[in-house]
């Protein structure tokens, strides 16, 4: 395992995320923006151990797993911003990545992961002996028929895949408590895969855990299901209403309280207990949010990993000047066609 | 009368019927934050979350409103129906055939549709052609929000499934929730007819399957329905400066449809232009061709509707989905 490589590969995404953000902010990319700040180190430790032949089936929060698995910046800001040199011709968009030659697919639509990754394992084993498919979703997905379905079939079948749970404990507003009832390794384990836990803020212990699923599935003993916990830095996408109320108090607000309080007040409707178990749902949310993990930054896995690499400071400072001078020219280049 | 945004007349004629009738439950992903203000009115047992399990919850509405419910299942997206379409193709759309007329599934899934804020062709379909092409299924699309919580509240009196499709252009809230994610930094080809407008203080249902004629012309007839209807409009403002009276009919129901409408305004012209949001091929537009032929109507036809993916980059959007210029140039066509 190589510190230094996995560090830059966090690194590199979220300079060109923090990129993304600058041109979402200032409008010139349109639409929902998903941002993978927040699981590089689980995208880092998976996608660096991927090798030609290798395919990835990507949820909506794609770009951190193309850039890492090398597809050009340049290209990929271009598809943001829509133009026609960008990766996909300007008709994708960060929800429909598509890179042929790394055999990588994106799909906007909850839980479709599972199946892709699915076909392109079967092709794998069949064309490709020992290469491998990657699906990345989050804990959300899970409830999803067709990953469930899909992680039946992989173990049914003895498919090389490895499926990657991203679990920030958010389904964009809804919480787990409202959502799901058993836990991910008590599902995994049940439809006949391996389950391994870790730590997705720790880079090392990915890739660790990682090593083993790919020579296992390289090596024909079938898929297993990783479960990396994270904390998306910003939510469920830029914008995110619950982010917003929790940063910005004063401006979101006003606007929403006083139509609750007129809701809440208005004659015909719920008993009073039922009234304030609506308020109260929607108060545990805001808390949840408050109480935001995003504000510790053991949290953060890029801090996570630097502290490991601090003792040389001469190589860490070389090495994100040269990532910060490729997302600047990268950066550079787009603006200019916005600017054509 | 006073005035409402479009969502906001959708979800106050919803709360109305659902002081009225203790049946009415709402559920799906997301919904206590969407529906925040219906949930602390009528508290979570009557709005709830829903994990997103699409198969699972839309067909449980359907089979619930077979037992007596009378559930409205929210999608984030129209597009996401894909997920769980045997709810709607063959289980609530088949029911009253097979059970010999006996038996209903009087479920309403609500839906927003439509693009023009640039998410691409996964996120901002149409499909109503595809749905009204079932035969059960009852499939609205309103244009303005007296219309939205008219049709709303009759399709919670309906007694059949109703797809409720809400344009995301005339939708406050999605715009806001995830079309700008509170940024001003961002603008959207919003009609303002559509967005916000007058409604009545008490919802009273609207017929389903009447169309409504929005402007009288002698020349040509512009057929539409939702953020179409807008655009029509305002390329007719254009026509008439070229000379060219149009009329727009909004169609407001794709099923059922209303041929006697249809007929009639065409049938003044002689000319029909459909502008359809939804895809070009094998749809409504071309099912309204067949109406008035069927009718023994001559008239000279065209249509403007999305041909192609829809597009993620702005500018090809724009040019993808009916646009006022190509419903300006394609009407001169007919002429």
């Amino acid at each position: 395992m190589d510190l230094w490589l996995l560090y830059s590969l966090m690194k590199k995404s979220r300079l060109f995320e923090e990129a993304v953000t600058q041109l979402w902010e200032d409008g010139l990319i349109s639409g929902e923006m998903h941002l993978g700040t927040g699981e590089e180190a689980i995208i880092a430790g998976v996608v660096s151990q991927l090798c030609p032949g290798d395919a990835m089936a990507v949820d909506h929060r794609g770009s951190a797993a193309f850039l890492m698995r090398g597809v050009d910046p340049t290209l990929l800001l271009h598809e943001m911003l829509g133009h026609e040199d960008g990766l996909c011709g300007g008709q994708g968009g960060h929800m429909h990545l598509f890179s042929k030659e790394h055999l990588a697919a994106t799909s906007g639509i909850i839980g479709a992961v599972g199946p892709a990754a699915l076909g392109f394992a079967l092709a794998a084993q069949t064309l490709r002996p020992g290469s491998i498919a990657v699906a990345f979703f989050g804990e959300g997905a899970m409830n999803q028929g067709m990953l469930m379905e899909s992680i039946n079939l992989a173990a049914l079948w003895n498919l090389p895949v490895l499926f990657v749970c991203k679990d920030d404990g958010w389904a964009i507003t809804t919480q787990p408590g409202e959502s799901t009832k058993s836990g991910m390794g008590e599902r995994a384990c049940g439809l006949g895969v391996p389950y391994v836990g870790v730590d997705g803020l720790d880079v090392e212990q990915v890739w660790q855990a990682t090593r083993q699923a790919i020579e296992r599935a390289r090596s024909g003993n079938g898929p297993t299901f990783l479960h990396a916990h994270c904390v998306h830095l910003e939510g469920h996408f830029l914008g995110l209403i619950l982010l917003r109320i929790t940063r910005a108090p004063l401006r979101e607000l006003p606007g929403i309280v006083g139509a609750l309080i007129r809701s809440f007040m208005h004659p015909g409707g719920g008993s009073l207990r039922e009234r304030i178990a609506g308020v109260r749902y929607i108060l545990s949310s805001i808390l949840a949010t408050w109480r935001d993990p995003r504000r510790y930054s053991t949290n953060d896995p890029l801090e996570r990993v630097q502290t490991a690499l601090v003792s040389n400071p001469a190589r860490l400072k070389e090495l994100d000047s040269r990532i910060e001078a490729e997302i600047s020219s990268a950066l550079a280049s787009a603006q200019q066609e916005v600017v054509a | 009368m006073t005035t409402m945004n479009f969502s906001e007349a959708i979800d106050d004629a919803l709360a109305q019927a659902m002081s009225e009738d203790p049946r009415i439950i709402l559920f799906g992903e997301d919904v206590p934050m969407l529906r925040r203000n219906l949930l602390v009115r009528f508290g979570p047992k009557r709005v709830r979350a829903t994990p997103i399990s699409e198969s699972a919850f839309l067909g449980a509405g359907v089979a619930a409103a077979m037992a007596g419910l009378r559930p409205v299942v929210e999608l984030y997206m129209v597009d996401f129906l894909g997920v769980s379409m045997d709810a709607l193709l063959n289980q609530a759309s088949k029911l009253e055939t097979f059970s010999g007329g006996k038996w209903t599934a009087p479920v309403v899934v609500r839906a927003p549709c439509g693009g023009g804020y640039g998410d691409g062709g996964q996120h901002e379909q149409s499909l109503w052609g595809w749905l009204a092409h079932i035969p059960g299924l009852t499939v609205i699309v309103p244009s303005t929000p007296e219309d939205a919580g008219g049709l709303m509240y009759a399709a919670l009196q309906h007694d059949g499934p109703v797809v409720f499709l809400e344009h995301k252009l005339l939708s406050e809230t999605f715009l806001e929730f995830l079309g700008s994610g509170g940024r001003l930094t961002v603008q959207f080809d919003v009609p303002a007819e559509g967005r916000r407008g007058p409604v009545p203080h008490k919802w009273k249902p609207l017929p389903i399957g009447k169309a409504v004629l929005r402007r009288e012309g002698r020349d040509v007839t512009l057929a539409s329905l939702g953020v179409g209807v807008h655009r029509a409009l305002e390329a007719a403002e254009f026509l008439e400066k070229d000379g060219v009276s149009a009329s727009v009919l909004d169609l407001r129901t794709v099923s059922p449809l209303d041929k006697t409408a249809l007929c009639e305004a065409v049938a003044r012209t002689g000319n029909l232009l459909v502008v359809d949001e939804d895809y070009e091929g094998f749809g409504l537009s071309g099912e309204l061709s067949a109406v008035v032929l069927e009718a023994g109507i001559s008239c000279k036809y065209a249509r403007v509707c999305t041909q192609t993916t829809i597009p993620y980059a702005r500018k090809m959007e724009d040019q993808v989905l009916p646009n006022v210029n190509r419903i300006r140039t394609t009407a001169m066509t007919l002429l």
